[in-house]
């Protein structure tokens, strides 16, 4: 990172652990701003998309900010842009949770409901991160907390697709296996809360500040 | 299940410091809450939670700065309860630093706060706070008390964690005032009854008086355990020997 401060702007759309995120941003460094502006989101070093809660209830309060547009301005100029949680979630195609919602489609893939005897799936697990993984490095073998009780089960992304470099997918395990986290060059989802997760997750995100 | 035992500290405070009475009652200083926050998140405590003990009785609203200079030594899960009467306070905990909410008296007299709450921001954010204790005139043996546990209502509280788990939350914490501040053990009966009327996550608190008394309250159903003056007046490194005896018994910790 340059010796300036990188600047981030979290999505304020009214849902979210916003106090949390932007303490542990400003933790590692970064210049914070909770913010519901557009130019605010699309101009800022890194993009952060939060999310709590359902999905579809999530995704409407986007819209009204016209989130998935700013998400594409930035993408389309490599800028990052990273999804916590339903955040994530709403980069896939769809969702199952209380009916049928659409996302914003950067992926292939549906939210369903975890497939385990308890939910919601609640606590610190491991991950098996992508072989070259960025956000993950030094971080194998490491807990994380997840707070959930859909995901996306499969990754159904063409790797015929001829793409700069195929992204990068990582799992985890709750009653079968579900994504833990997507790198797709300057887009970034993660299923977990880096935030909440102690000093692993810190360096989490300190690993992502480092791609801005 | 994939996850871990959840150890989680539990600061008490009152006027702006840390506090534990016994039986909720007679309460003695611990200390600054931000500072002690610190230090737990630092010993490998899993969560912190923050109740605002007074904030009940006294009818005033959790303080919002508190949280957030506590917030900032926290970078694990902080849930925050007492005197949380509304979606407007929920949202004024979450922009300050809060994770979770837990809701004890106020969904007593208004239930419709938890499934108000689990709609807007999910079941993961809302923990039901269930203050109860043994009374054999209720249908399960156990009453729902208020007012941090010197109020009886005449509800059951089985029926009662039934109710709420159906309204949305997606997690109890079970504490039980008979056992409150006795550093006796934890009420593996109680914890017994409520995880066999519920499938969420379980917090059993309440009478923690040596790390030998946290296997019991697993075995009972517990998926994450709770005390307050063990961590504050204990060693500094409790919570290890905590994590150590649950390891001891067969369960996994996160280290």
């Amino acid at each position: 990172m340059s010796a300036k401060k990188p600047t981030i702007a979290i999505a304020d759309y009214g849902i979210g652990n916003l106090g949390s995120l932007a303490n542990a941003f400003a933790y590692n460094g970064a210049d914070v701003l909770v913010t519901s502006r557009g130019a605010d989101l699309v101009a800022a070093d890194g993009m952060v998309l939060p999310g709590n809660g359902a999905f579809g209830a999530c995704k409407q309060a986007m819209d009204k900010l016209s989130i998935s547009r700013w998400i594409g301005q930035r993408v389309s100029g490599g800028r990052p842009v990273l999804g916590l949680c339903v955040g994530h979630q709403v980069l896939f195609d769809d969702s199952t949770e209380f009916g049928s919602h659409e996302g914003m489609g950067e992926w292939p893939g549906t939210v369903e409901k975890l497939k385990a005897a308890t939910v919601p799936h609640l606590g610190w697990n491991t991950i098996r991160p992508a072989q070259n993984s960025t956000i993950f490095a030094g971080l194998e073998n490491e807990r994380f907390y997840f707070a959930h009780s859909y995901a996306v089960l499969e990754w159904n992304f063409d790797q015929g697709i001829e793409v700069m470099e195929p992204p990068h997918v990582s799992w985890s395990n709750h009653g079968g296996d579900f994504i833990a986290a997507v790198e797709n060059g300057p887009l970034t989802g993660i299923q977990f809360h880096p935030e909440l997760s102690g000093y692993a997750g810190l360096q989490l995100l300190n690993n992502w500040l480092g791609t801005l | 299940m994939s996850t871990v035992i959840r150890v989680i500290p539990c600061l008490d405070v009152n006027n702006g410091r840390v506090v534990k009475g016994v039986n909720f009652e007679n309460l003695r200083d611990a200390g600054d809450p931000a500072e002690l926050a610190h230090r737990y998140n630092n010993a490998g405590a899993d969560e912190i939670t923050f109740l605002d003990v007074t904030a009940t009785t006294e009818q005033r609203d959790t303080t919002y700065e508190l949280v957030n200079s506590t917030a900032k030594e926290v970078f694990i899960p902080l849930t925050v309860g007492g005197g949380i009467r509304s979606v407007e306070h929920v949202d004024q905990l979450l922009r300050n630093g809060a994770d979770k909410v837990s809701i004890s008296s106020a969904a007593v007299s208004n239930p419709d706060l938890l499934n108000e709450i689990s709609n807007t921001w999910g079941a993961q954010v809302l923990v039901l706070s269930l203050d109860a204790q043994a009374n054999p005139a209720m249908p399960s043996g156990y009453e729902v008390m208020i007012k941090g546990g010197k109020e009886g209502t005449g509800m059951d509280a089985i029926a009662w964690v039934q109710e709420a788990e159906e309204r949305g939350v997606g997690e109890i914490l079970i504490n039980s005032i008979d056992a409150d501040g006795t550093r006796d053990g934890f009420d593996v009966d109680m914890i017994k009854a409520v995880r066999a009327a519920v499938s969420v996550p379980l917090i059993a608190s309440g009478g923690a008086g040596e790390p030998s008394h946290f296997p019991p309250a697993i075995e009972a159903g517990a998926q994450a355990v709770l005390a307050a003056s063990l961590f504050h007046y204990g060693p500094d490194d409790m919570i290890g020997q905590v994590k150590d005896a649950i390891e001891a018994a067969g369960f996994t910790v996160r280290r």
